[in-house]
């Protein structure tokens, strides 16, 4: 598998995430926000966490419009694999990429602590290391996480299994306690926790890394 | 030539900052304060003869997140 780490102005978990990546046995290329196309043979996009942009206009409104984007959208058009993290997940909401959009926290703070996930569904190559139901344990930090989507978009990501997420004590007033979506062809991945930051013993934590290697395994074989 | 454009909150989404402006408000005994709704508002200075489409075109593509936001625009 060849991941891509798309790094922004304010990235901060750009690096994290290739450490990731690579210990799941990937191959990581950096790519700059003005690089107008993705190495060749990239199967699978990283968009980081971080504050690219100072998080100037909104969160992620600026990152959306880079050069990278634009190739970011077309290899997701082609089928390509996305993984946004955090900020990354705002990137992919403000690209169109997924829909909703991440408002401030409910409680107005900034968040920063390990919360718990509930496995929604297992249906994806980002969660098939995981058993629909389970509950793992994966830290947030964002002050921008609160999911926001109409009824009727909220009803479409229900009906369709494409909740990858969710809290298991909402943090942020995220509408259905969302914490993390699937696109329509369930090959995009937004999610605002980090499982880039759960993924090595000494992290405190390793269940951020099934999600890694079930990529690993399910695009070794693309 | 300017133009002014107002981006806020649409109605039914929650506006956290808002709320947090209106509690201030109270706490200072303005008790007439029923709601507080926050928002921005984007300056351009502009080249003579850029037309209220154009910036229409600026509001959709990246001043306004049309999911949460609506916008208007006033050309001076």
């Amino acid at each position: 598998m060849h991941a891509a780490v798309v790094v922004f102005p304010g990235s901060n978990c750009d690096r994290d995430l290739a450490v990731a990546f690579k210990a799941a046995g990937a191959k990581v290329s950096m790519v700059w926000h003005k690089d107008t196309d993705l190495p060749d043979g990239v199967d699978i996009v990283g968009v980081p966490g971080g504050f690219s942009f100072g998080d100037y206009l909104r969160c992620g409104a600026i990152a959306a419009n880079s050069p990278v984007c634009r190739s970011v959208a077309a290899h997701a058009g082609r089928g390509g694999y996305v993984l946004g993290i955090c900020n990354g997940f705002q990137v992919l909401t403000e690209t169109g990429l997924l829909p909703g959009a991440l408002l401030r926290n409910a409680g107005l703070k900034y968040i920063c602590r390990t919360v718990g996930l509930k496995v929604q569904t297992s249906a994806s190559p980002f969660t098939a290391g995981y058993n629909a139901g389970d509950v793992v344990q994966i830290p947030i930090a964002h002050h921008d996480g609160n999911y926001f989507a109409d009824d009727e978009t909220i009803a479409m990501l229900q009906g369709e299994d494409r909740i990858a997420f969710s809290y298991t004590e909402n943090p942020n007033g995220a509408r259905a306690d969302i914490a993390g979506i699937l696109s329509e062809n369930r090959r995009v991945l937004g999610m605002m926790p980090h499982p880039e930051r759960a993924a090595d013993p000494v992290h405190g934590g390793t269940d951020g890394q099934a999600l890694f290697r079930a990529l690993t395994s399910a695009l070794a074989e693309v | 030539m300017k133009a002014r454009v107002h981006v806020m909150l649409k109605n039914g989404v929650l506006d956290p900052q808002g709320e947090a402006v209106r509690h201030a408000l109270g706490a200072l005994g303005f008790d007439s304060v029923k709601g507080v709704r926050q928002g921005k508002v984007i300056e351009l200075d502009l080249a003579d003869g850029t037309s209220e489409a154009d910036v229409t075109e600026m509001c959709e593509k990246l001043l306004a997140n049309t999911v949460i936001e609506s916008y208007s625009v006033e050309m001076a």
